[in-house]
């Protein structure tokens, strides 16, 4: 069996279901849909993962992304009730569709020039002379994880760090934002409401 | 092995392959047609006995509960109502397949195998049997057997991020249950599927960080890695870790699987059904089957990550070494099941506010510290007697000082939320939170 062919259907398979996905987020008209579009995008770059080897990533992509991330927004629709399909033609903020454009359109022509300066790039010399990263090769089926611990938490610590006490921050923001301290009798009502789901709903 | 071969070999074959090797050794040369039968043949076997297991296990909790609740079970279809399980099914499938009125027609149809998928899948990592015994020369087989000259394991895939596989396909199983009750386009469904999110995503936190301790001793992600790392009784993660991991894991994954006493889900008294109210026929059998399917396979997980899998406590005589690890992991499934059914048939329900408790304030911050105190002892005492005891003596002080932390803040948001509802006109539910009598849930059939 031709390897390269085997390739080749990973990847189109892989591709189709992302932008597959990816359309069926901005044309469904239900959220719910949009939101299992969003999933369907997910697992396709979670293949194309596995596909380059990056076996942890994938893993990853599905626990945080599809498995907590996109369970949250649903369950944030689901509470509030907004599950009812939407009118795509009424559009509140009439800035935003040529700004949107605007923006796409840019990212096509980064990723665009990314592409061509990726190709006439040389590629690192390794091991085999391949392509093929020495990770791939050594057999260690752990050689990812490692490599990227020795990158996130050696060489990148520091950054690390910082956005864990950036989300920390953003955390303890929004629940200070959000809470409202009793001042008078009208509030407490509400807070006395409130706080019955505050305790659950983390 | 992998990596000579590689080099003077065949460079060319590429990624596919090499991931293949990775994944299976049986895919060592290549893809050929008896690998690649072999291959078929795993999967058939692993689709034929999660069905088989799936039907055995319904028959199993029904004639435990009943011998639990004196009286005799199942005892008409086959002998001793063997195949009770198999007529239900059967009755299942001819019945008439509603769908609700309300419903979200592709949602609605999607969902029972967004359940039931996950819950087969999960099956491919576990390593069901295989040779880890010690050889003569001291060294350990790695869990590889011979079929017709070939050398594979007993499980369908070792991939290398293995036990994260499990916790993905976990994490998928919610969207089954989730959308299930919300495409039914009903109330109760959709409650019960709500309080199911909310309770997986809670609980699948504990989950992952007891089982951050179990990878920190086995120091691997791969299963068959996992198990071949406990080789005696001693070297099993249970012993390794410290038991709190295991017993952290055994709750947090009855929560997973929405087994008594965390079956919120589906309380009757409560829900009319759960989720799963407004589905009938093949559908809802889906349901059924990927929720007792699930109960196997996460005993199986468990048997993997802290009882050594089919790792054997002695040897048995008579039986060869290669069937011996299958009777050995067999044998550990079934303490893992019937202490499901056991859970069942005494414990009663948990209100949801006790549950939310339970995962947020007691499993996960002890959890995460015991993941740190045995991440300490790895990193400063490595086996050293007194440097252990100092590592124990000050992350007792921090944990000390943390709880106490800990203990203050929730007294603070206590008397917050007391204020609060002293001052509303009605009084609130939220006072009684902190007492600790149980639901008046029965694990009834």
């Amino acid at each position: 069996m031709d390897t390269t062919f085997l390739e080749y259907l990973v990847f189109f398979a892989a591709a189709a279901m992302v932008l597959g996905g990816a359309i069926g987020v901005i044309t469904l008209k239900n959220p719910v849909h949009a939101a299992l579009g969003l999933v369907l995008t997910l697992f396709g770059i979670a293949v194309q993962f596995v596909a380059q080897e990056a076996h942890f990533l994938a893993a990853v992509q599905i626990i945080v992304y599809a498995g907590a991330i996109v369970v949250l927004f649903l369950f944030v629709i689901m509470l509030l009730g907004v599950d009812n399909a939407m009118d795509l033609s009424i559009e509140p903020i009439k800035v935003q569709r040529p700004l949107a454009a605007i923006m796409g359109l840019g990212l096509v022509a980064l990723l665009t020039a990314a592409i061509v300066k990726a190709d006439s790039a040389t590629v690192l010399p390794d091991a085999l002379g391949d392509g093929l990263d020495i990770a791939t090769v050594t057999g260690d089926s752990d050689s990812n994880i490692k490599q990227l611990a020795e990158n996130l938490y050696g060489d990148h610590i520091f950054a690390f760090e910082l956005t864990s006490v950036l989300l920390i921050v953003a955390v303890a923001g929004t629940v200070v934002l959000t809470r409202k301290w009793p001042r008078n009798q009208e509030i407490a009502d509400a807070d006395a409401k409130s706080s019955n789901t505050s305790g659950t709903s983390k | 092995m992998l990596t000579s071969q590689l080099v003077n070999g065949s460079v060319a074959n590429g990624l596919v392959v090499n991931g293949l090797v990775a994944i299976d050794p049986v895919t060592e040369g290549g893809l050929l047609w008896t690998p690649l039968l072999i291959i078929l043949v795993k999967v058939l076997v692993i689709f034929v006995l999660g069905l088989v297991g799936t039907m055995l296990m319904v028959w199993f909790e029904r004639k435990v509960v009943s011998g639990m609740q004196n009286r005799v079970g199942p005892n008409k279809a086959g002998p001793a109502g063997l195949l009770q399980t198999l007529a239900d099914g059967l009755k299942l499938f001819f019945k008439e397949d509603l769908l609700p009125n309300r419903a979200d027609r592709i949602v609605f149809r999607l969902a029972p195998f967004l359940a039931f998928v996950p819950a087969f899948l999960v099956w491919a990592v576990i390593p069901l049997g295989g040779d880890f015994s010690q050889n003569a020369d001291g060294t350990f087989n790695n869990g590889t057997v011979e079929i017709f000259g070939q050398t594979t394991r007993l499980q369908l895939a070792d991939p290398p991020v293995g036990i994260l596989l499990v916790l993905a396909l976990s994490s998928i199983a919610v969207y089954g249950i989730m959308l299930a009750g919300w495409a039914s386009g009903s109330k109760y469904p959709l409650l019960g599927s709500v309080r199911a999110t909310a309770q997986m995503i809670s609980y699948e936190a504990a989950l992952g960080l007891s089982l951050a301790a179990v990878l920190l001793s086995s120091r691997t992600l791969s299963t068959s890695g996992i198990v071949a790392s406990q080789d005696r009784f001693v070297d099993w993660n249970l012993i390794t870790t410290g038991l709190l991991p295991f017993f952290v894991f055994v709750i947090a994954t009855t929560a997973e699987l929405n087994r008594p006493p965390f079956d919120l889900v589906e309380a009757e008294q409560e829900l009319v059904g759960g989720f799963n109210t407004e589905y009938s026929g093949i559908r809802f059998a889906l349901f059924f089957l990927a929720e007792f399917m699930n109960v196997i396979t996460m005993s199986g997980v468990m048997v993997t990550l802290f009882l050594g899998g089919p790792q054997g406590l002695f040897d048995i005589p008579i039986i060869p070494g290669w069937i011996e690890g299958s009777v050995w992991f067999i044998l550990k499934l079934l303490l893992f099941l019937y202490m499901y059914v056991w859970f069942r048939a005494t414990l009663p329900r948990l209100r949801y506010d006790q549950l939310m408790d339970l995962g947020w304030k007691v499993l996960i911050p002890i959890s995460l510290g015991w993941f740190l105190l045995l991440a300490a002892l790895r990193e400063f005492a490595n086996g050293d007697r007194v440097a252990s005891l100092q590592v124990v003596g000050i992350s007792l002080v921090i944990g000390a000082a943390a709880m106490s932390l800990f203990m203050a803040a929730l007294s603070v948001s206590r008397k917050n939320r007391e204020a609060n509802s002293t001052l509303a006109p009605v009084p609130s539910q939220s006072t009684t939170a902190d007492s600790t009598t149980a639901g008046s849930g029965k694990g009834s059939n």
